[in-house]
This record gives structure tokens, C-alpha cells and sequence, in this order.
């Protein structure tokens, strides 16, 4: 063992020049397989959290909208569980009205739809007739802060309400038209008492979304409940994602190939360049095996170093990406997660196929017959 | 005296479907000891013989007796053993690993046996080197050294191992006289020292000469066979 890896090793060292250029070949493998990936999934996440990071993951309503008595939600798995009442009103002002829907938020709501972070102006609402509005609607309707606004039901419920913050929500549509309020302001308003009109969970994994929402709907207190989750609502989003997780295997798959037949024939080759090596080392008595080991230690020298310098080639590329793709507000336009688990995995996988690839010499070199190199000197 | 290599009829045919026979029931005895040369045109069968001899090639019938050991159905492994510790080879071509330094390719064949290299076994090494009168080049690569020198460095490997046989083809082939000359003297030095036999394959008549027994083949045949006293 020792001695094959130590013959393996002057080898490699010899042809230096060689060497060299087989580790660069794995290297930019391993370091286009890393970039990919991680740049792949670094856009997948936050894509994903662009599209469902601030939206419910689940909801959970009433099969006529009606509203019902709110229950507990236990699992590990939600990381938000708000309830929710919703209705549509007219606001007043003083210089104009508009129709809104108002939605009144238990306390996980700030958490669930990132609130705070969206707050242009003001603070949350705490009290009861405290409300934010959409960034929109504060145009529409000229307010500021600290105004105050008259809401009105279609039932003709009125109620003066103050407004504490401005949020833009980032969609036209709902900052035109969002009042958001405690829980209580929206039920006093909709004289429901006690009862909500929706819950929304958000969940740590995404995409067990569709799962816990079955374990949601076989556990409910009450019937006529619906449950839906976003993927049922995301179907193009979701198919988008595969195509993109499906192609970047490809890419990954096509580069590993190229590598190992890049390493295979070089070592096919260096095979035939020493074969006299090999022939005058079996005259001298080395076991066949010892001559096929010193191609697989090769390999995995090979291997090894490759992977490494990928590795940190890999790391480089991915890292002057994220500096020079940047928003203008300097943070990096694809947020990149450097996963530990998908690094190595890629390195090992190189270093496996290095060793896959010397295969093949290894079995010429056991099979070379020292007779063939004495005679044809 | 004793026999260290005993051939039993050997035939060597070459070819599958044009068969070609290299030899003919070849039956040959050398004692222990002793200093031996092979002669013979080019195509007389003398290599391939030495190579049977050092079952580096099989033969396709006949027994080869090697240290009262017979070969035939030792496996490749048993034979690479068998090669490593009894035989030592010199061939034309030198034959030394270019990856190498003249020190490290003395040493190759005690390291193939798989042994820890310690001082002891380096001593060794540098006083065969010395024997070969190398000892200002020994950490010089293969490549770096000239013919002469490079053939003595593989005279110096072969005995590494201590080994009681050393099969030498065309040793002598590509040098010139002087260093024919050295190179003879030195095996013929070793010879005496170690009391190790010495099968030498050559075209040069004046070798063949220096030499205890002369054997001479021909189109695969045995056809003369002299020994002489030097003493």
C-alpha cells in the first residue's frame, strides 16, 4: 500500500506539467458544479421567499365566509398562527372616501405578513381603533398620521379610527386598498363578538406546506372548515421551480461526466506512458495488485487535490458574483447560502469519480505483462 | 556442485494461429555459482529463453526448477515473490525508473518487498553503489546519468535483494568497450564475492569468452555447450 502510493506520488510529481492540468480540468468541474448550485438554489429561495416569505402558507376559512370561533393551533412546524377578521368598508376623510377592506390581525400577524419591516411611517397598531393603512390609500384619501378616519359597514356600523402608521405592501392593488387593526377593532366593527373569519399559518419548511395542511384538516374542532395551502395555489411557481432544480442537475450531472472522462482518458494515458515503469517494477516482483493500486492512489491524489482547489475556486466565483451582483440599495441581488452539506458532497463526489475514472488504467496496468515491455524494449 | 536452475524440456511456441516455435525441449542445468554465458544470433531463441528462465515469460510445456523449487504452478503473485527475492535482472535498455534517483532505484527492489528502509539496509545500498562506483551520482535522477553509469546502477539493483541468481541480457549491448570492460570485471567482482550464479546473454565474443561455461543456441536448439577453467 505504502509503496503504491509512494511510486503514485513521484509519478504525479514527475509529470509535473500533466498533473497540473488534470487537477485544474477537476477543479473547474467541482468549482462549475458549486457555483451552479448554489447559485441555483440561493434563486430558488428567494424567489420562494419573495413569493410566500410574507404570505400565509395556510388558511384556514369558512366554507361561506361566514365566521366562527377561533381555536388552538399547536405544532412545532408553524412559525405564525394569526387570526384574522376580514370585511370590506367605506373610509372618510376629510377630503375624500374610498371603499377598503379592513382586516383585523391577532398578534402573529406583524410576524407572519413582516409588518414592521414594511412600515413607511407610524407604528403598529395596539390599541383598539388604532389603524394602519396601505401606502396608497394615504394618497387617495390625503391623510397623515394621527388623522383620524370614519369607517362604515355595509350593514351602516360606523367607527372613528385613528391612524398610526403607513405601510407600503408592495402591490399596488392592496396598498390602494388596506386598512389592518387589531383584532378587536375588526370585530366590534363586524359585530362578530368573539369570532374570526380566517386563520393563516406560516410553517418552517414551504414546502411540507401541503402535508400540514392535511394534518390541519383531519384535526379541526369545527366543520364546514376549509384548508387551503399555497402550493395548491402556486401550481405554475412550483413547476417553474422543478424545471429549474431539474435543469441545474442536468448541468451538474454533464459537467461530473465530462470530468470523469476527462480523468479516465488521461489516465488511460499515463498508463501507456509508463507502462515500462510498470513492466520493470513486475520483473522486480510487485504484485499485480500493487500495479493497479498505484493508478487508483493516482486517481485519488488526483481527486483529492482537484476537489480541493474546486472547492476554493467554486467559493471564489460564487463569492465575486455576490459582490458585483448587487441591488442599489447594496444588498446581493441573489442572496447566497453557502451550504456546507452540498460543498462537500460536491468534493466528494469529484473525488469518487477520480477514482471511478482510474479504474480502467488500473485494470491495464494489473493486466500488463512485464514480458511485453522487456521485449519490445 | 548443486544445480540453482534446472530446465526440463522446454518448448516455447508463440502465435495462436500461425504458430511459431521458438524452442525445442530445451534441457539445461547450472550449477550454483557459477558464470555463465548465452550466445546465439538474433532470433536464436537466447532471450526468450532468459526470460523463461526468469519467469517473466511461461513456457508452453516443459518444468523450470528454480532453487530445487519447481515453477509450474506457482501463481503470478508466487512468481513476482520468487522474482523479488531470488532473481535479479540487468537488461540491455537499463531499465531504471526515471521518477527515481540511482540510490532510490537500488533500493526498489527491498522496498517491493514490502520491508521498512532503515539504516542498516541503507549501508547496504550505498556500499553496493559503491561497489558500481556511483556513490558521487547516487542522488542523481535516472535521466541524469550516462549510459554506463546507469547500467551499473541497475548491476547495483539487482543485487539489492541478495538474490542467488542474476539474469543479465545483453548487459554490455549498447556501451563501449571500456565500459564493457568495467562492467564485466564488476559482475565478474560480484561473482566472486557473493558467490552469486550469473546467466549473461551476449553478442560480444570477448565476453563470452571471460566466461566459466558457454552455451550456444541455435533456431531454439541447444548446439554447443563448453566449460571451461579459468583458474
Amino acid at each position: 500500500m505504502k509503496f503504491a502510493f509512494s511510486v503514485a506520488k513521484r509519478f504525479l510529481g514527475y509529470n509535473k506539467g500533466q498533473t497540473i492540468m488534470i487537477m485544474v480540468g477537476i477543479a473547474i468541474g467541482v468549482s462549475v458544479q458549486i457555483f451552479i448550485g448554489l447559485l441555483i438554489t440561493g434563486l430558488q429561495e428567494s424567489l420562494i421567499d419573495k413569493t410566500v416569505g410574507s404570505t400565509p402558507h395556510i388558511t384556514i376559512t369558512q366554507e361561506n365566509d361566514m365566521s366562527f370561533y377561533d381555536f388552538e393551533l399547536d405544532n412545532e412546524s408553524f412559525t405564525a398562527v394569526a387570526y384574522q377578521v376580514d370585511g370590506p368598508a367605506f373610509a372618510i376623510s376629510d377630503s375624500g372616501d374610498a371603499s377598503v377592506l379592513l382586516r383585523g390581525l391577532s398578534e402573529d400577524g406583524d410576524k407572519l405578513y413582516k409588518l414592521s419591516n414594511k412600515l413607511v411611517e407610524g407604528e403598529m397598531p395596539s390599541i383598539k381603533n388604532d389603524v394602519i393603512v396601505g401606502l396608497g390609500l394615504k394618497k387617495k384619501l390625503n391623510i397623515n398620521v394621527n388623522d383620524v378616519l370614519t369607517l362604515r359597514t355595509i350593514s351602516n356600523q360606523t367607527v372613528d379610527v385613528r391612524v398610526v402608521g403607513v405601510v407600503d405592501l408592495k402591490v399596488e392593488s392592496i396598498n390602494n386598498s388596506w386598512v389592518l387593526s387589531t383584532l378587536s377593532t375588526a370585530q366590534s366593527l363586524f359585530e362578530i363578538d368573539d369570532e374570526i373569519t380566517s386563520i393563516a399559518i406560516q410553517v418552517k419548511d414551504v414546502f411540507l406546506a401541503d402535508t400540514l395542511a392535511e394534518e390541519v384538516k383531519a384535526n379541526l374542532p369545527i366543520s364546514d372548515l376549509v384548508v387551503v395551502n399555497w402550493k395548491e395555489q402556486n401550481e405554475d411557481l412550483l413547476s417553474g421551480l422543478n424545471g429549474q432544480s431539474i435543469s441545474s442537475i442536468m448541468i451538474q450531472v454533464f459537467v461530473l461526466v465530462s470530468v470523469v472522462l476527462g480523468i479516465a482518458s488521461v489516465l488511460a494515458i499515463t498508463v501507456l506512458q509508463k507502462s515500462k515503469q510498470i513492466g520493470i517494477l513486475k520483473a522486480m516482483g510487485i504484485p499485480d495488485n500493487t500495479a493497479s493500486l498505484i493508478f487508483l492512489f493516482q486517481g485519488l491524489i488526483l481527486g483529492v487535490y482537484g476537489a480541493i482547489l474546486g472547492v476554493l475556486f467554486g467559493l471564489g466565483l460564487i463569492l465575486s458574483f455576490t459582490s458585483f451582483a448587487r441591488n442599489p440599495d447594496g444588498s446581493a441581488l441573489i442572496p447566497i447560502n453557502f451550504d456546507i452539506m452540498f460543498i462537500l458532497f460536491s468534493g466528494s463526489i469529484a473525488i469518487l469519480s477520480a477514482l471511478v475514472a482510474s479504474f480502467i488504467p488500473a485494470a491495464r496496468s494489473k493486466k500488463l505483462s512485464p514480458i511485453e515491455v522487456i521485449r519490445n524494449g | 556442485m548443486d544445480n540453482i536452475v534446472e530446465l526440463k524440456n522446454i518448448k516455447k511456441i508463440y502465435g495462436e494461429k500461425v504458430k511459431t516455435q521458438v524452442l525445442f525441449d530445451l534441457n539445461l542445468a547450472i550449477e550454483k555459482g557459477s558464470f555463465n554465458s548465452i550466445i546465439g544470433q538474433s532470433g536464436s531463441g537466447k532471450s526468450t529463453l532468459l526470460n523463461i528462465l526468469g519467469t517473466l515469460d511461461r513456457p508452453s510445456d516443459g518444468e523450470i526448477i528454480i532453487n530445487g523449487v519447481n515453477t509450474k504452478s506457482m501463481s503470478a503473485n508466487q512468481l513476482a515473490k520468487l522474482r523479488n527475492e531470488t532473481l535479479g535482472f540487468i537488461f540491455q535498455f537499463h531499465y531504471l525508473l526515471p521518477e527515481f534517483t540511482a540510490l532510490e532505484n537500488v533500493l526498489m527492489p527491498y522496498r517491493i518487498m514490502g520491508k521498512k528502509i532503515d539504516s542498516h539496509v541503507l549501508n547496504r545500498a550505498n556500499e553496493l553503489i559503491d561497489l558500481v562506483g556511483l556513490s558521487k551520482v547516487k542522488n542523481n535522477l535516472a535521466t541524469q546519468m550516462s549510459g554506463g553509469q546507469q547500467q551499473r546502477t541497475a548491476i547495483a539493483r539487482s543485487l539489492m535483494n541478495n538474490p542467488s541468481i542474476i539474469l543479465a541480457d545483453e548487459p554490455t549491448g549498447n556501451l563501449d568497450s571500456d565500459t564493457t570492460e568495467q562492467i564485466y570485471d564488476l559482475m565478474r567482482k560480484i561473482n566472486k564475492k557473493y558467490n552469486t550464479t550469473f546467466i549473461i546473454i551476449t553478442h560480444d565474443q570477448h565476453v563470452a569468452e571471460k566466461t566459466d561455461r558457454i552455451i550456444e543456441i541455435k533456431d531454439g536448439r541447444i548446439i554447443m555447450d563448453v566449460r571451461r577453467n579459468n583458474d
